[in-house]
């Protein structure tokens, strides 16, 4: 399909961009030259800081008013962009060129029907009638898969959900025709299920129209589902760039081999291998290492490293910036740790002490009535968070908590922790009842439950030094004096892995993974018997969050505590828990041992989950249709099975009307809440197919 | 805090960083200047006067500026010169110490209610809404009605005038930071109420609240000349410019200068401390983008 002889759509040549940061100039991209071809989706694959979306707003030539282009060419279709005025690219913009955005939210117009917004782009770019707009407009709804365009055409954003959303986004982007199309991270803000969906009618929309197509994005299984070659940013330096095939077989670079074998894989666990995390962290600007930019973190580096090392161009479109990529390709390997390692969970499951147990918990958040329903005497309404929860954590295990968002993971941790009140039910700590309030707690019961949140940018106060923060809960929960705690600093920093120096630190002087270490630190100082993390890594690049998932398993190896462990990312929960607990609308529907869950049946849910990861597939004797609609209200909850709505495996009438039973089977510790046997549901599912990435 | 030192800038050197931050701000190191230029003058005032501001010169009353008197003499032949200097003081430390005390009490009440929050700040800010309801003026008016007009009913007044306003303000600020983890990490570290609101909470309040005294205090000099016109402020004879104003006004076409000077000390004054308001707004919005 895609020539490489013709001319490419869009060709980066040596480009310079540079930002000016009081009174002077950083250079965030250089020497970036790469080429896409019509109908390609080139992946440009960094993490955050490494200059990936200053590239696409370059090309764009929509830099704020202090960057720059530097040097080089942007040459769309043979016209250089950079030469062009203000004016002239105006007039590309929805022609020739457009650009989806990460956050649909924030990129409509929340005042307009979303199908004016579109019509505005038909009218503008092509001179149409607004009648006309609108019927065009309609038509490309109807082209993203979007059920009823023509009442969508009249909501406003609001009203639309996030995938919705972006699906408004892409017929706007895609209305003109454009030759070059940007996404920028387009479906990170998304659920998994969304993701798959939206992934799909990119690829598909893209190579219909034969667009060109520049793809950003940290996540590198999504790289690989969508691209067909793809370039590795670091520090504004393209470092490897290949077919994807060859990229994910054989990286080259010391870099991307980090990134690839951080990232835990759909079936990992931390008892057969570990994560080999990218030590330091990225350079920041006006920090630049001379020589090799990745030389301070890379394994392999030596003195010849010291100079900038060349661009080497291999066979097979393979570009890799390294002096040492041959040696770097001998010494690359995953650790997998041998059999011994699992010692500790040798002891048998029933032995264990359960630490917490849930029995029956619900939250409620109750609705405000209006005064109509007050005076009309309407039932009082509720968000029912979750409902009827029944959850044990073992001593010493650690408990994943999976499903997407607005499935009440959060409110089910926020309960235990005590800043949200339960509706219903008990939790026990150590067989002792827990009060609801926070204030009614003991110091005791607090040391013994602390929490590491999700963002580590407001987890920590940033008018507080490091050791102030880490004193705190020793002086507060063991009740230390200031200098006990004081001397206990330097321990805890080291715990973590930071330098005991970094106690005199404030907070905005360290980067994200960083801090989270510091949380981490915070809540483990009083030694905790729960620890409770929820969606820790989910704000981190791909390379810090090894090395905290690598940090929490250490630390629970060395001090027996158990794990809560919250994440919407099923390779990353698979890899540290020792339970997998599966949740929807606030219910649980599917509970096993880590090795159990990934073995069929699974609860049609927890299937639909683990094949919208990117890359894998289940193997599916049936071919079960891709989740379809959105995560239903919580107000309004579907009576019968709670996943009835979406459920691509319904049987019947009797999933609406009755709740399903659980189903389970001697020698496997899974059950799973459905109206399908097990049997008969294995029949209809397969095994799990990662994308493997097997090292030629 | 003396045990850390070193990487992280200490709090006195972060405080002069910021002052010449403030300068690097054309219309912020003018009015910035302005205070300062004041202040000195108010503080040197009962030295360099001179003439002590009741002191009457009863061959030379209603007399145009010159170089014995350089802004002229009222109609009582006092010199408009040091009365002027001499009623800097005054204005300065009622309406600073008005708006320091209005602080205060907004500060601690808008930490508190709204970290607290439910009825208590329901109920806070339902009085305070009352409170707002009425135009300062008209609030300072029946006030000093009731209390009686003197120096300390004007700072009572500054007080029962301001309170909410920071109050509400802080309460916002308070409102967006209470969510933050690090103040639910606090409370699960078991931490004190007061902890929580002046280590935790406080100094993410304290640009906003920085910003905010700025603003209330030239509010504050205004307030006060205003209530010296309207004679119901500080009494006669003494040198408060609002009073001064009001005096002059009825000879306004023998003496007008016994008019003009302090009405223009007045202006100049609000518009100095505006701007140094402005420059603070600026250089703590900017740190935040």
């Amino acid at each position: 399909m895609i020539n490489e002889k013709t001319a490419p759509a869009l060709n980066i040549k040596d480009l310079c961009v540079a930002y000016q940061q009081e009174g002077e100039w950083w250079e965030a991209v250089h020497e970036v030259s790469l080429q896409i071809q019509p109908g390609e989706i080139y992946g440009l694959v960094g993490e955050s800081g490494s200059g990936k979306t200053t590239l696409a707003l370059a090309v764009l030539r929509y830099l704020g008013k202090n960057g720059m282009i530097r040097q080089g060419k942007i040459e769309l279709s043979g016209v250089d962009l950079v030469q062009l005025q203000p004016a002239e690219m105006r007039k590309l913009w929805g022609h020739q060129m457009a650009l989806i955005p990460q956050n649909p939210q924030s990129s409509l117009n929340p005042a307009m029907r979303v199908g004016d917004q579109i019509a505005e782009v038909y009218r503008h770019t092509q001179d149409m009638e607004t009648g006309e707009a609108r019927h065009k407009a309609v038509e490309m709804l109807r082209e993203v898969n979007i059920p009823d365009p023509g009442r969508v055409t009249l909501s406003y954003p609001h009203q639309l959900s996030g995938g919705m959303q972006q699906r408004v986004l892409i017929a706007m982007a895609l209305s003109s025709n454009p030759s070059l199309l940007i996404l920028d991270e387009p479906t990170t803000n998304l659920d998994v299920t969304t993701q798959a969906t939206i992934l799909d009618l990119l690829r598909s929309l893209i190579e219909q129209r034969q667009t060109a197509a520049l793809y950003i994005t940290h996540n590198l299984a999504v790289v690989a589902q969508m691209c067909r070659r793809a370039g590795v940013l670091y520090a504004g330096r393209l470092v490897e760039e290949a077919f994807i095939n060859e990229l994910f077989a054989r990286p080259l670079h010391p870099y991307t081999q980090g990134l690839l074998e951080s990232m835990p894989r759909l079936g990992d666990h931390k008892d057969s291998v570990r994560l080999r995390a990218i030590e330091g962290r990225a350079p920041v600007f006006g920090d630049i290492p001379s020589g090799c930019v990745f030389r301070p973190r890379c394994p392999i580096a030596n003195e010849i490293c010291e100079t900038n090392p060349p661009l080497s161009v291999l066979p097979e479109g393979r570009k890799v910036r390294c002096h040492r990529w041959e040696v770097s390709l001998n010494e690359a390997g995953r650790s997998h740790l041998p059999d011994g390692r699992s010692d500790r969970n040798t002891t048998e499951k029933h032995q264990l002490q359960p630490l917490l147990s849930l029995e029956g918990v619900s939250v409620h958040y109750p609705l405000k009535r209006s005064l109509r329903e007050v005076v009309r005497r309407e039932p009082k309404r509720a968000v029912r968070a979750v409902e009827g929860m029944d959850l044990k954590i073992l001593s010493g295990q650690t408990l994943g908590l999976v499903g997407e968002s607005g499935s009440g993971k959060s409110t089910l941790a926020r309960a235990t922790l005590g800043v949200v009140d339960k509706t219903a039910g008990t939790i026990e700590l150590l067989g002792i009842q827990l009060p609801d309030k926070l204030s009614r707690r003991t110091l005791d019961t607090l040391r013994k439950v602390q929490s590491v949140f999700q963002n580590p940018e407001e987890a920590l106060n940033p008018y507080l030094t490091v050791g102030e923060i880490l004193q705190r809960p020793m002086m507060t929960l063991l009740g230390w004096s200031r200098q006990e705690a004081i001397g206990r600093v330097p321990d805890l920093l080291r715990a973590v892995r930071l330098p005991a120096m970094y106690a005199e630190r404030l907070p905005t002087q360290l980067s994200g993974g960083e801090k989270q270490r510091v949380a981490i630190a915070r809540a483990s100082a009083a030694k905790p018997n729960l620890l409770i993390c929820d969606e820790p890594v989910s704000a981190l690049d791909v390379s810090v969050q090894a090395s905290i998932l690598n940090l929490l398993e250490d630390l629970q190896a060395e001090h027996g505590n158990s794990l809560l462990f919250i994440s919407h990312d099923m390779a990353v929960v698979g890899f540290l828990a020792d339970t997998i607990a599966v949740i929807y609308l606030g219910e649980l529907v599917e509970i096993a041992e880590t090795g159990d869950l990934f073995k069929s049946p699974y609860h049609p849910y927890t299937e639909a989950l683990l094949s919208a990861i990117p890359g894998t597939k289940v193997e599916s004797r049936r071919v079960a249709a891709p989740l379809v609609g959105e995560i239903p209200s919580p107000i309004e909850k579907p009576g019968g099975c709670p996943f009835h709505s979406r459920c691509p495996r319904l049987v019947g009438e009797i999933c609406k009307r009755q709740p399903p039973p659980w189903q389970s089977q001697q020698g496997s510790s899974k059950r799973y809440l459905c109206h399908i046997p097990w049997e008969e549901l294995q029949a209809q599912q397969g095994d799990i197919q990662g994308f493997e990435i097997s090292r030629g | 805090m003396a045990t850390h030192t070193g990487a992280a800038p200490s709090r006195g050197r972060r405080f002069v960083s910021q002052l010449r931050r403030l300068y690097a701000v054309p219309t912020a190191a003018f009015g910035t200047t302005v205070f300062v230029l004041f202040l000195a003058l108010a503080l040197l005032g009962p030295w360099i006067a001179p003439y002590g501001a009741n002191q009457q010169d009863y061959q030379g009353a209603r007399m145009a500026p010159s170089s014995l008197h350089w802004f002229g003499t009222d109609h009582l032949g006092r010199d408009v010169f040091s009365r002027v200097l001499l009623g800097a003081g005054e204005i300065l430390w009622l309406s600073g110490g008005g708006t320091l005390l209005a602080v205060l009490c907004g500060t601690a009440i808008g930490l508190l209610s709204g970290y607290l929050g439910g009825w208590l700040d329901e109920l806070i800010m339902r009085l305070f809404d009352s409170l707002l309801a009425l135009p300062a003026l008209l609030l300072a008016l029946l006030m000093l009605g009731i209390l009686g007009a003197s120096a300390w009913s004007v700072l009572i007044v500054m007080v029962v005038v301001y309170t909410p306003i920071v109050a509400r303000v802080v309460r916002s600020v308070v409102l967006s930071v209470k969510t933050r983890g690090f103040v639910e990490a606090a409370r699960l570290q078991g931490e004190s109420l007061g902890w929580i609101l002046f280590r935790e909470i406080l100094p993410s309040v304290l640009p906003t609240l920085a910003v905010e005294t700025a603003v209330r205090f030239s509010y504050g000099i205004f307030l006060v000349a205003s209530l010296g016109f309207l004679g119901v402020g500080v009494q006669p004879p003494s040198p408060n410019w609002g009073l001064m104003v009001k005096e002059a006004r009825q000879t306004i076409s023998q003496t007008p200068w016994a008019l003009y000077y302090p009405a223009g000390a007045i202006s100049i004054l609000v518009i100095g401390v505006n701007l140094m308001a402005d420059g603070l707004k600026r250089i703590f919005q900017t740190r935040h983008d």
